[in-house]
């Protein structure tokens, strides 16, 4: 039985940990708060110079070609740390549909720049509020121009390129979608910031009028690809989640050690250590969902699909439940915008959304077992 | 990352199926319902004893005890490999055998002297001899310490007089281990002692309680004049709670690995995929789709946290703390998921046994629920291990810590 990491990914995870805790303190998370938004620029650089964007990315195409283990273990330090770049949006998402659905020559354009950090790219799915199904997408990919709005688009105010899911043809439901590759700096696209729920994480709504753009894989196929690029990120992104939850769980715990009330440290009372319990079996329970994973994302096993589906569930309750019972622990300074419990509440809530809700992947999850049932 | 055997394991697990081949059938279905009704007929339990005694003599019986102790020596990992095959094949659960020989005999074997591990462990092994633990009393449940049953000692003879409660097996147990007060002038921790004991000694009386559920696994002992001799003593005289310590240590793992009696989520699907509900099937039903999501990423988290401990051994390193969420997590989902089923089932979940769908599964889950979430550490105590041991949050305040046994406040 092998069902961990290896040492070296142990050693890459502690040393990615050790640089966000000299390089991303929540003083950088805070500073996205009170100024104008978008990301942290100069983090941003430091972790291009280490390489992070292109830990899976093949060397042909210019990343480190480690794989993806080395990539889940950074993704849960930079969740750790709340870290404020377009990371999920340029390497889980971007650079993933690329090497999902991409050309040879879109890859080796635009990859490098990805692995790189010169290229920050995101995905744009959603159109408002409600379920994305095949039915309710308008954007519309026609003679190489692409027409339509798309809201929310994490990053997409400092996205340089987005792929955007689009309908490509007449053809009814997903057999008319086709994912489409737009440069966002280019003629036809109008950007406005929206407010975001989590300030340290950007949001746009990007409105499309005849921008030219090319297609990205075959038409018709733009759904199932969609589809494909979503389970890996949300594997990804689950160590993100994973990285958050245990935070809340430390704060909490040192919050409750030196916090006296009635004589004695709040520790000490059950109901504050049963909390703290119940958030320790949340956590390892998606730990241990995000692993598996990572097993099939690593191996490109069939059972990524269902892999991916509980891999985020259990990580978005656990990072919901964390977050939220740290702010109770602390009491009422927990609810002051001077703590720091509010930043991971809101990205709690930004993860466990950006990627479409609980109800879908759980709808997901039981198609997925209903199919293996069945063989 | 991946789930494959080390080289070595590989081989081991070989050796095990070709002894397995050639002394059992394969299993072909297995049962689901109340993990708290264990079935202990006298057929059920002479094919337990033979099979383990089949066991024994190959050192497969405790893989990891030293050899003439009825193992071969073996790794934690050559253990956990034999339990993964034997459940493939159509031979007696151990569990009548699991208390003695995952708690009693290794504490009898860290305490006692060599007389003593030479004259029991090994038909303990053999299942010819079948071993209880009687520490659990009326007043003493989460809070084992504060047993009442007295010892007292004249000469070298000590007199046994009080009861003890919810002893698992204690009906068909030769031996039992025994946790008593022997000085009640000091506190609490400090004044107990421990015994091993015949249960045929003259004074014992088992009498069975009858569970909630109708089922009968559990026993009340009385003890009346009870007379051991000092050489029955396990450890020193006011050790006891050191002893019980190295019991207990053992049982969460003991009880914490049984997975709820198996119903879980494919029960679940197919029972869900049987039924029609107002709106057609119930498996098409998005509510139940969503508890059905709910209760696969449990099982599914603790399956791979199992299989992380497993790894840790595996690799020869000490397993981390995760393993300890697994009662907690199996215990409340047997009950909230038989609740739902049952709610599926509609009037007819009101039925039981072959009358109720799924020859009464569910009905069976739900009523063992409430006792896996007591037994062997509630899910309060196991909530307060976690947070104790794992996360280091400081110890309750004890208002009987430094008070004599015998002036602590009791309520009724």
């Amino acid at each position: 039985m092998n069902f961990d990491f290896s040492d070296d990914q142990k050693q890459i995870k502690d040393q990615a940990r050790k640089f966000l805790s000299e390089k991303c303190t929540t003083k950088n998370v805070r500073n996205l708060y009170t100024g104008s938004g978008g990301y942290d620029a100069g983090l941003w650089k430091q972790i291009a110079q280490m390489g992070w964007m292109g830990t899976a990315i093949p060397e042909e195409f210019g990343g480190l070609g480690l794989g993806y283990l080395e990539l889940c273990v950074v993704a849960e330090e930079l969740g750790r740390a709340l870290a404020p770049v377009p990371f999920s949006s340029t390497v889980y998402l971007f650079a993933e549909a690329l090497l999902a659905a991409g050309s040879d020559e879109q890859k080796k354009r635009l990859l490098p720049k990805v692995a790189s950090g010169e290229l920050i790219g995101t995905f744009a799915r959603s159109e408002g509020p409600g379920a994305v199904t095949p039915k309710n997408l308008r954007c519309s990919f026609r003679n190489g121009k692409l027409s339509g709005a798309k809201t929310p688009v994490t990053d997409g105010m400092d996205a340089q390129y987005a792929v955007v899911l689009a309908r490509g043809s007449e053809e009814a439901g997903e057999r008319g979608l086709q994912l489409v590759l737009v440069d966002l700096t280019g003629a036809g696209v109008k950007r406005r910031k929206a407010n975001s729920l989590d300030p340290s994480r950007g949001s746009a709504e990007i409105v499309f009028d005849n921008a030219p753009a090319e297609a990205l894989g075959k038409p018709g196929e733009g759904w199932s690809a969609a589809n494909r690029v979503l389970e890996r990120a949300a594997i990804l992104m689950a160590f993100e989640q994973v990285g958050g939850a245990d935070q809340c769980l430390v704060m909490a715990k040192d919050y409750a050690m030196q916090r006296y009330a009635f004589g004695r440290p709040i520790a000490s009372f059950q109901a504050i250590k049963h909390k703290l319990a119940d958030m320790y079996v949340g956590n390892e329970l998606a730990r241990s969902n995000a692993y598996y994973g990572a097993w099939a994302l690593s191996t490109g096993a069939r059972e990524l699909p269902l892999a991916a589906a509980a891999a985020r569930i259990s990580a978005t309750q656990a990072f919901d439940f964390a977050s939220k019972e740290n702010i109770q622990t602390h009491g009422g300074i927990g609810f002051t915008w001077e703590a720091d419990c509010h930043f991971y509440y809101k990205r709690s809530k930004q993860l466990g959304l950006a990627l479409g809700p609980q109800r879908a992947w759980k709808e997901k999850l039981v198609g997925e077992l209903e199919q293996s049932n069945a063989a | 990352m991946d789930f494959e055997d080390s080289p070595e394991e590989a081989k081991f697990r070989s050796e095990v199926r070709a002894w397995l081949d050639a002394n059992a059938k394969p299993r072909l279905r297995r049962e689901h319902g109340d993990p708290m009704d264990e079935r202990t007929d006298a057929g059920a339990m002479q094919r337990a004893r033979e099979w383990q005694k089949t066991k024994a003599d190959q050192g497969y019986a405790r893989i990891t005890w030293p050899k003439g102790f009825g193992g071969i020596g073996g790794t934690p990992m050559q253990s956990i490999i034999f339990g993964q095959e034997e459940a493939k094949y159509d031979v007696p659960a151990g569990s009548p055998f699991a208390i003695g020989l995952g708690m009693c005999i290794p504490t009898v074997m860290t305490y006692c002297g060599d007389d003593v591990k030479q004259r029991y462990v090994k038909p303990a092994v053999e299942g010819s001899e079948i071993w209880c633990q009687l520490f659990s009393e009326p007043a003493g449940g989460s809070d084992v310490a504060a047993l009442k049953t007295r010892a007292v000692k004249e000469g070298d003879t000590w007199t046994i007089n009080g009861s003890k409660i919810w002893t698992t097996g204690a009906q068909f147990s030769d031996y039992g281990l025994l946790l008593t007060r022997t000085d009640p002038n000091v506190p609490k921790h400090k004044g107990l002692t421990m015994f091993y004991l015949s249960m045929k000694t003259p004074g014992v009386e088992v009498r069975p309680i009858k569970q909630a559920s109708g089922a009968s696994g559990f026993n009340e002992i009385f003890f009346t004049d009870v007379k051991l001799p000092d050489s029955q003593r396990v450890g020193e005289v006011g050790q006891g709670w050191q002893v019980a310590l190295t019991t207990l240590m053992h049982e969460r793992l003991a009880v914490g690995g049984g997975q709820g009696g198996g119903l879980d989520v494919p029960q679940l699907l197919q029972l869900a995929r049987e039924l029609e509900l107002e709106d057609g099937p119930a498996i098409k039903n998005a509510a139940v789709r969503e508890k059905i999501a709910d209760w696969y990423v449990r099982s599914a988290g603790l399956k791979y946290t199992t299989l992380r401990t497993m790894t840790a051994l595996s690799r020869g390193q000490q397993p981390g703390p995760e393993a300890s969420i697994a009662k907690i997590v199996v215990a409340s989902k047997l009950q909230d998921l038989s609740a739902f089923a049952m709610e599926l089932e509609g009037e007819a979940g009101v039925l039981a046994g072959d009358d109720a769908p799924m020859h009464g599964a569910f009905q069976g889950g739900w009523l063992g629920a409430p006792g896996l979430r007591i037994a062997g550490g509630t899910d309060e105590i196991l909530r307060n291990i976690i947070a104790e041991r794992v996360l280091g949050l400081p110890g309750d305040v004890r208002v009987d810590k430094d008070v004599p046994f015998n002036k602590v406040p009791v309520g009724r």
